[in-house]
């Protein structure tokens, strides 16, 4: 606990002349992520590098770049799951597919998409309402080590079982099991359902649009951000919307607060489900 | 006044603690109560609703970077981390901090560096040792801290847990803790 004796102004200025650093020397930009839960991590980045300061942390980040890979796992925020927030697949099930049904051709963007978890969940949902050959998922995430698993599909068996319960609550038609094959510790899933997703690095603080979409889904990833650099990052994704395009949240995420509101329309009470109406 | 922010944390036995917390303060309670309460991570928001029925203050369930007002009654979502800015909140899906999300120390770590000595800090009844270091850092930042009375507690270990880590401003039974928080936000006990 000697950290957290520090004084938190000072401790304020190492933040700000670290993130400062960072990004003009690597490019990746944390400067407006938010406070609170960005100074959690940083402490615990400090101690997992033995070191006693943040003033500490930069000297070595800037010199050496094997730092600097630890320090993008450290402060990126990877916790994810299969059909995570059931409720939230089951309305997308009832209100999106049959929308995006009468579309010959779905492009969908997953901001932020972690190792993967939820991008193989909507492959999964997608196939089991027929219209996955229709459609492309574009994968995004800034860390390229979570990507690298995200493409290889492989995920912990010992997880499964947890993740059939939210399936099997997420609408799933079928069997989880069905998609993938048990191999010593690993379930591995079929590569049937990667065949439409494109994996990318993608950095939302940084990056423009690539593209429009009919469907953009960023779950759990703008809560790492300040009201600023949320704000931007709707501009982006609103930009980046087809007309009547879906915009999918997390569930305790809400637009609310941004400057896009009054342009969406929201599809299920309760879920984080938006349609673009503008 | 000094004060502008209380934060609660219980665990076990909390729910009836926090109904009696807060059906003891009046409808025009000036002060935002922000509340951690442990429960399973597929909870809904019955927790918020049920809390509803004790109080007339307004209570809410928590959603990102919502801003914090005075009067109103915040829940941590169930399987959130909830931190406080200046003037609002924000949530984290980071791992369970000692086995819980939401965690008390993650709350009131994040109040004490935000809010600093215009914190109030108080911990009920629980079966671990979650807030220990969260009032510690209460206390080192000038805010003030407040435990409900081990004996008297439904598990008294989390109070414990707190009072041997660090200096403890009030030792209170439950009943004194919502006359203790209306006092001093009215203004009546300035010093702690």
């Amino acid at each position: 606990m000697t950290r957290a004796k520090a004084d938190p102004d000072l401790e304020a200025v190492e933040i700000k002349l670290l993130l400062e650093g960072v990004y003009l020397h690597y490019g990746y930009d944390f400067r407006e992520y938010a406070s609170a839960s960005l100074r959690r991590r940083l402490r615990d980045f400090v101690r997992s590098e033995n070191l006693a300061t943040l003033s500490q942390v930069q000297d070595r980040i800037l010199h050496d770049p094997a730092c600097f890979e630890r320090f993008i796992v450290a402060l990126t925020v990877n916790v994810t799951a299969m059909f995570r927030d059931p409720s939230f697949y089951l309305a997308f099930r009832a209100k999106v597919v049959p929308m995006l049904k009468t579309y010959p051709f779905i492009r969908i963007w997953h901001a932020g998409c972690s190792t993967g978890e939820e991008v193989y969940s909507m492959a999964i949902l997608l196939t089991e309402e027929g219209i996955y050959e229709r459609c492309r998922i574009y994968a995004t995430d800034l860390n390229e080590a979570v990507l690298k698993r995200a493409k290889d599909g492989i995920f912990p068996l010992q997880f499964m079982q947890g993740y059939i319960g939210n399936y099997l609550k997420s609408g799933g038609k079928g069997s989880l099991s069905e998609y993938y094959t048990a191999n010593y510790d690993n379930a591995i899933f079929r590569s049937s359902l990667k065949e439409n997703i494109v994996f990318s690095q993608h950095n939302l603080v940084t990056d423009g649009s690539f593209n429009e979409f009919n469907v953009i889904l960023c779950r759990n990833v703008l809560i790492y951000f300040n009201q600023v650099l949320q704000n931007r990052v709707h501009n982006l994704f609103f930009e980046s919307l087809a007309p009547f395009g879906i915009l999918g949240l997390g569930h305790k995420e809400t637009i609310s607060y941004s400057p896009h509101e009054q342009h969406y329309q929201v599809l299920e009470v309760g879920e984080k489900l938006y349609r673009r109406i503008t | 006044m000094r004060y502008e922010l209380i934060v609660v944390g219980a665990s076990l036995g909390g729910f009836h603690a926090l109904e009696m917390l807060l059906g003891g303060l009046p409808p025009n309670f000036s002060l935002p109560v922000v509340i951690v309460q442990h429960r399973s991570s597929d909870s809904d928001d019955l927790l918020a609703v049920l809390l509803k029925r004790k109080t007339r203050l307004p209570v809410v369930e928590v959603e990102d970077k919502q801003a914090i007002m005075p009067g109103q009654v915040y829940i941590a979502p169930a399987n959130y981390h909830l931190l406080v800015e200046e003037g609002h909140f924000a949530l984290s899906t980071e791992p369970p901090v000692e086995f819980a999300r939401p965690s008390i120390d993650v709350l009131f770590e994040s109040a004490a560096e935000a809010f600093r000595e215009r914190v109030i800090g108080v911990l009920l009844t629980g079966s671990n040792r979650d807030g220990a270091q969260g009032m510690a850092r209460i206390k080192e930042c000038g805010g003030i801290t407040l435990v409900q009375d081990p004996a008297s507690a439904e598990s008294g270990r989390m109070p414990e847990a707190a009072i041997a880590a660090s200096e403890i401003d009030r030792v209170l039974p439950l009943p004194e803790i919502a006359t203790f928080l209306i006092d001093i936000s009215t203004g009546s006990k300035v010093k702690a």
